[in-house]
């Protein structure tokens, strides 16, 4: 393991590191050191700029400022292209794959053996194919489609060919997350190998126990800047996620107190096979609920599912008592619950619509008569909600698309208000809104709850879900990982639970 | 399902599951399954009235399934990028009548020169159609939808109300679309000839595949380092060259040429492709089940008024044939879907 820094230039360095995807910085000064015959491991929190760091190495995004060096040398990566040759290639989170395409070519896409007259040589490729997966202790026929594999399979797939590009750098962006055990230490013999014949890997997870197990140096980010990197026998579990958090929460989130009514909605033993399984839990009259837990742990599902978009296997949802048709959207809305969902612009607002357009959607059939929707009415209903959410437009006749995130946010609550439902449910309410327009959107909030609305908020900002939250669900990989109470909750412990960690570990 | 290690190593898990032999013997289903519809309808043909089979009308047949053949080849190549191109028809036209405005201007230039001249048409024709969906990045419909009325107004204005006749063209050139070898038309050698080339081509070489990979999922291909324009350029240029080749072809088989030659013939070309089983959605299908689709396409053409099918039907049975297609495909995927998947599901 390397102690001192290598006298040689790192195969691959990032320096001053900035991105911008329109007003959100989603990086800004990082650097970080790749060395030779060592595992580095990237921690922080969803959003912290993990994603958008890895797509800069493999020459998917190119940095606003800074650079990438290898070899010490400064290099542009104007394509993916570009990094692969230079020896870099990246297992991303979501595998990449060509389903109509067979295993072996999904893994030599473009670079397939030849034979005689560049002509591609099948069996050459199936044996490559074969022997690399004989490295990872599996067999997948080479010859068979993509199509149908399971998503660890998939995984494996991703890396046999990163295996087969002998990179220098190897990243790996939560390879683990959809293996099983055995899979997972089969894929860390095969790190440390490369490593030991002298690869720079990146290595990604929230499961600290692998970090700890597998990797060299941890480099911690937050809120899209690089915070610290330490060998990993100075560092302790607490350590870590202290340097992920390290925020001060400010009395920013003002959650009126409010004594909680009647149950009104009732999940019980919701599963849906593979994405969650065994989510049970209630919401009162008044009360805030907060689901919390890392990107992909399933609460997004969960919702979309409890509103009836997506289907379930098992379990049941009752709203004030009685059963909820499942699948069936409208059944919900008609039951009193309302949808905001996680991403308004391809899902909550029809964005060339005018304003007054999308805020009285939901209520085409309340507001018409006769089956004729009278744009008086429309237009009325649409000022009152408006004038209520404190929505800031030019003219209730603009396109949506014209105005900023957060008061598409409010269009998209007045939207769903206005059918004056009994539970809210918001999928991550603040996400990509101004921190203005953020403490705008959780007074709302607050107040619905306050007059007897059962609110369950999806989020994945902790501060956020510790202002607001009455109580706290943490999910983990499909599963609730812990229930909190205000009182109990503070950052350490639902990152605790988020991550699958027992707390009294600590 | 034996694991098939051959290692002295330990025994290797065996993933993936699903019968994936199964799942290839499916997919010649859809091949199979059109050349049987062929032989049923030729057959039924033959016992309404035996004159179908004779070597003329055969002749007749394969000549008149070379155009469409060529075409729906080179609509493969665009079809399993994700794109389509629509203005197929209108190249055939232009490069018909390029070839017949030059040997009217020129009555002694070379046969060869001319046929390189027609072809080279398509293939301008065929870049300007790769520049704006590969570069500007704008959908292949709607690109090809306005090339497809920009390349027949050139043609008219070219023609300006004029006719080409057989006689402004030279004997040799006509005598292309005459000749045959062995009782086999030239032109459908010609045909055959291509579909074995691309067909080659589409399977054997890494750009072929890269097609492929293109048009089962762009955003992998583009992450895998595949330079996805340049391909998609090259798939449309190569697929007007083969409509320039057509146009050509259809020269030296009619010999009366104006602005209206190949008006509609786009539509024909996709609808081969698509009984043919390649998805429209990209990423599968082959350059002979295309060729097949062409030829069955063809032959209903010529077998359903000798059956005394009135013109209505006829429209209707191509119709027909294509949602058939289509349905067929979709219950093939399910199935092999569900046979790779094997039942067998492992806890993730």
């Amino acid at each position: 393991m390397a102690q001192e820094p290598p006298p040689v230039p790192p195969p691959l360095a990032l320096v001053g590191a900035a991105k911008s995807f329109g007003a959100v910085k989603a990086l800004q000064g990082v650097s970080l050191e790749l060395r030779a015959g060592e595992i580095h491991a990237l921690c922080g929190e969803n959003g912290a700029g993990k994603s958008t760091l890895v797509k800069m190495i493999a020459g998917v995004h190119r940095p606003d400022e800074g650079h990438v060096e290898v070899d010490g040398a400064p290099i542009e990566f104007a394509r993916p292209a570009d990094a692969q040759q230079a020896g870099v290639a990246v297992i991303y989170q979501e595998p990449t794959l060509f389903p109509d395409l067979s295993v072996a070519e999904n893994i030599f896409m473009g670079r397939q053996p030849l034979a005689r007259g560049r002509r591609i040589d099948r069996p050459a490729m199936h044996a490559a194919t074969e022997a690399l997966f004989a490295r990872l202790g599996v067999h997948i026929d080479p010859a068979r489609p993509a199509k149908g594999l399971s998503i660890a399979d998939q995984q494996l797939i991703e890396i046999a060919k990163a295996l087969s590009l002998q990179a220098r750098v190897l990243v790996m962006d939560e390879p683990t997350a959809a293996l099983s055990g055995v899979e997972v230490e089969r894929l860390f013999t095969v790190a440390r190998s490369l490593r030991d014949s002298g690869a720079a890997i990146l290595f990604i997870s929230h499961r600290f126990d692998e970090v700890f197990d597998l990797c060299d140096r941890i480099t911690v980010m937050r809120d899209g800047r690089y915070i610290s990197t330490d060998p990993v026998a100075e560092l302790t579990v607490d350590a870590v996620v202290r340097k992920m958090v390290g925020r001060d929460i400010a009395a920013l989130f003002p959650k009126q107190d409010t004594e909680p009514g009647e149950v009104v909605l009732e999940v019980e033993g919701l599963t849906r096979t593979g994405v969650f399984s065994d989510v049970g839990f209630t919401v009162r009259a008044g009360e805030i609920v907060a689901l919390a837990g890392l990107v992909g742990a399933g609460r997004s599902e969960v919702v979309r599912a409890v509103f009836g978009v997506d289907p379930y296997d098992s379990g049941r949802v009752l709203v004030n008592g009685r059963p909820l048709r499942k699948g069936r959207p409208a059944a919900a809305m008609a039951a009193g619950i309302a949808l905001v969902p996680e991403d308004r612009r391809q899902q909550g607002l029809v964005m060339e619509l005018s304003v007054e357009r999308n805020a009285t959607l939901t209520r085409r059939w309340a507001l018409s008569r006769f089956g004729w929707l009278r744009r008086s009415t429309e237009e009325r209903t649409a000022r009152e909600w408006t004038r209520r959410m404190q929505v800031k437009a030019g003219s209730l006749s603009d396109a949506v698309a014209t105005l900023s995130g957060g008061n598409q946010q409010k269009v998209v609550l007045a939207k769903w208000l206005s059918t004056d439902p009994a539970v809210l449910i918001v999928d991550e309410p603040t996400r990509g809104i101004d921190v203005g327009t953020k403490s705008e959107v959780h007074r709302l909030l607050s107040e619905l709850a306050g007059r007897g609305l059962a609110v369950v908020m999806v989020s994945s900002e902790l501060p956020e879900v510790l202002g607001m939250a009455d109580r706290i669900l943490v999910m983990h990989e499909g599963r609730v990982s812990a229930e909190l109470s205000r009182a109990q909750a503070t950052e350490e412990s639902v990152m605790y639970a988020a991550t699958g960690q027992r707390e009294d570990a600590a | 399902m034996s694991a098939v290690s051959t290692s002295a190593q330990p025994p290797l898990q065996e993933h993936g599951g699903g019968d994936a032999k199964a799942d290839r013997k499916l997919r010649q289903v859809r091949e199979v399954g059109i050349l049987l519809a062929l032989v049923l309808l030729v057959v039924a043909t033959t016992i309404v009235n035996p004159n179908f089979l004779s070597a003329q009308s055969v002749r007749d047949l394969l000549l008149g399934a070379t155009l469409l053949t060529i075409l729906a080849v080179g609509q493969t190549l665009v079809i399993v990028t994700r794109s389509v191109d629509l203005s197929v028809g209108s190249i055939l036209g232009l490069s018909a009548f390029a070839v017949g405005s030059l040997f009217a201007a020129f009555p002694t230039m070379p046969v060869p020169v001319a046929i390189i001249a027609g072809v080279l048409v398509g293939t301008v024709c065929g870049a300007v159609n790769g520049a704006l969906v590969a570069l500007a990045r704008v959908p292949a419909l709607v690109v090809t939808l306005g090339t497809l009325y920009i390349f027949r107004g050139i043609d008219y204005w070219w023609a300006s109300g004029k006719q080409i006749n057989a006689s402004d063209m030279p004997s040799a050139f006509l005598g292309m679309g005459r000749a045959s070898v062995l009782g086999i038309p030239v032109l459908a050698l010609v045909a055959v000839l291509v579909v074995a080339v691309v067909g080659w081509y589409l399977t054997s070489y890494r750009s072929g595949r890269e097609l492929y990979a293109i048009g089962s999922e762009p955003a992998a291909a583009r992450l895998s380092g595949i330079p996805v324009d340049r391909r998609i350029f090259m798939a449309f240029v190569a697929n007007g060259t083969l409509a320039g080749l057509a146009g050509v072809l259809y020269a030296a088989r009619f010999g009366t040429l104006d602005a209206t030659v190949g008006t509609g013939l786009e539509l024909q070309v996709v609808a081969a492709a698509v009984v043919g089983g390649v998805a429209i959605f990209g990423g599968s299908g082959t350059v002979l089940g295309a060729a097949l689709g062409a030829v069955l396409l063809t032959t209903i053409g010529s077998a359903l008024p000798i059956l005394r099918v009135s013109g209505f039907w006829q429209q209707a049975v191509v119709g027909l044939l294509i949602l058939t297609a289509i349905g067929l495909d979709r219950v093939l995927a399910v199935r092999a879907e569900r046979k790779l998947r094997g039942g067998q599901s492992r806890g993730a």
